[in-house]
């Protein structure tokens, strides 16, 4: 196996490995957020869509540690990379100027990465590691986005997620070498659409606590 | 009638690598804006050298935008803010009289500075002596065609062979990532039938010399195309994956 740890810890292999994590989160935002739509069905059928959801037990379970070892991998090689990517570069230019190829996602990569990490954690903690025992998934929901500091965050975090979407989408095409004239124009489209569709729909969700329901 | 402009510069002045190196602010004045930015530099270093000080030491070789040897950044963009040129093809009436310009050497850490705004690219030559090469003997010219190779096809290896190895993407990587100049020169090889029976081992081992020099790693921020006096496009760079791809896991190459 010693081939495969040298190809993945070339530089190439290592973005192929943000690549591939990268591509799973996408479809993992695409599944929460799909779910998440069950709050515009009222507290039943939020609370229907999670015990449905618990009912998949050894299923979900599953789901979980592969999220997590795959978070692992994103975070390790994207620290990695931040730290190579920083030292390859030992003194600094004192004028900095972009040619036009970076963008505002494309250049805060590390720290929107970074601060998702963070959310990711008081996400958890707010709505995963709580006793849900007495109560229900959509009360805890209602009762948090009732403060606004936390409506304030988490709005906060989804433009954050939508900035990180939007270089990490198109990019992962360009890493696994799937650039090509006629659907690269489509993939780059995509990554913005998915980037507003994750900010947006996620971002409006305490919005629509705070003031709808 | 010839326009002059005056302007000042900060140039980015260091005796050796391990000296400490720091901006130094010159007057030019009286310049023509028909020069071209090296002859710029010339008409400053000849004042300087009659004033008895030392000249700005600086690269170049064939002044007109083919050979690789010069470059700088100019105002935060590597070969100044004109697209598609290299610093010798930059003329001085793109600036204006009373500029001020910032004139600092291509910066990374595989690039040793040598002085001033001379920096060593041997590190470019270690990635091609990796691999960037066709091992066979090639003889004598072959008859036309016997070798099919499709219009589209020589049109993209043209482009990735127009690469002149300046450094600039490099230089206008953010991460000083070598992966512009790397996916060139694997894929104007890889494009031609003559490149395809080393195209895995040369993909795995020019990355890899690539990361041992200590280029930092692509992250797709487009500055290196932007930036690049041969507009090599960052199709090259996905070229370069899928060729890293096929060589890592589906090649016998280890």
């Amino acid at each position: 196996m010693n081939w495969l740890t040298n190809t993945l810890g070339t530089s190439i292999g290592k973005k192929l490995m943000m690549a591939v994590t990268g591509l799973s989160f996408i479809g993992f935002l695409t599944l929460h957020l799909a779910g998440n739509l069950s709050i515009y069905g009222g507290p039943e059928a939020f609370n229907a869509y999670a015990e449905k959801l618990h009912s998949l037990g050894p299923v979900l379970v599953a789901a979980e540690w592969i999220l997590l070892a795959l978070a692992l991998v994103h975070i390790a090689t994207g620290l990695l990379l931040f730290v190579q990517n920083l030292s390859a570069r030992p003194q600094r230019y004192r004028v900095n100027k972009s040619g036009g190829g970076r963008t505002i996602g494309s250049a805060t990569m590390p720290y929107t990465g970074l601060l998702i990490l963070l959310f990711v954690i008081f996400h958890l903690a707010n709505f995963s590691f709580v006793d849900k025992s007495h109560t229900t998934i959509f009360d805890v929901v209602s009762r948090a986005f009732a403060d606004p500091v936390y409506v304030a965050i988490y709005i906060a975090a989804m433009v954050v997620v939508a900035l990180h979407v939007s270089h990490g989408f198109w990019s992962l095409f360009q890493t696994l070498g799937l650039n090509h004239p006629k659907y690269m124009p489509a993939i780059t489209v995509v990554g913005t659409i998915l980037s507003l569709v994750f900010g947006i729909g996620f971002g409006f969700l305490p919005i629509y606590f705070s003031f709808f329901a | 009638m010839t326009r002059t402009i005056d302007l000042t510069l900060k140039v980015w002045r260091q005796k050796t690598a391990d000296a400490r190196g720091g901006f130094e602010t010159l007057h030019a004045t009286n310049i023509s804006t028909d020069m071209s930015f090296l002859e710029m530099l010339d008409v400053v270093n000849d004042q300087l050298t009659l004033d008895g000080k030392e000249p700005i030491a600086f690269d170049s070789d064939c002044r007109e935008g083919i050979c690789g040897q010069c470059g700088a950044v100019v105002n935060g963009h590597p070969h100044g803010h004109q697209k598609g040129t290299t610093l010798c093809q930059l003329h001085m009436r793109h600036f204006n009289n009373g500029d001020t310009i910032v004139i600092e050497p291509f910066r990374a850490r595989a690039f040793k500075l040598v002085r001033d705004l001379v920096i060593d690219r041997g590190a470019l030559d270690g990635i091609i002596q990796a691999g960037g090469y066709i091992s066979v003997n090639a003889g004598g010219a072959p008859d036309a065609n016997t070798i099919p190779v499709s219009q589209e096809k020589a049109d993209l290896a043209m482009d990735a062979a127009a690469c002149i190895g300046c450094g600039a993407c490099v230089a206008a990587c953010p991460n000083a990532s070598a992966m512009l100049f790397v996916s060139a020169k694997v894929s104007h090889l890889a494009l031609l039938p003559q490149g395809k029976p080393e195209a895995a081992r040369r993909a795995l081992a020019m990355v890899r010399r690539m990361d041992e020099l200590c280029f930092g790693n692509c992250s797709n921020e487009r500055e290196c195309e932007a930036e690049c006096p041969k507009e090599i496009s960052i199709v090259n760079i996905a070229r370069l994956n899928r060729e890293f791809i096929k060589a890592g896991f589906f090649s016998a190459v280890r």
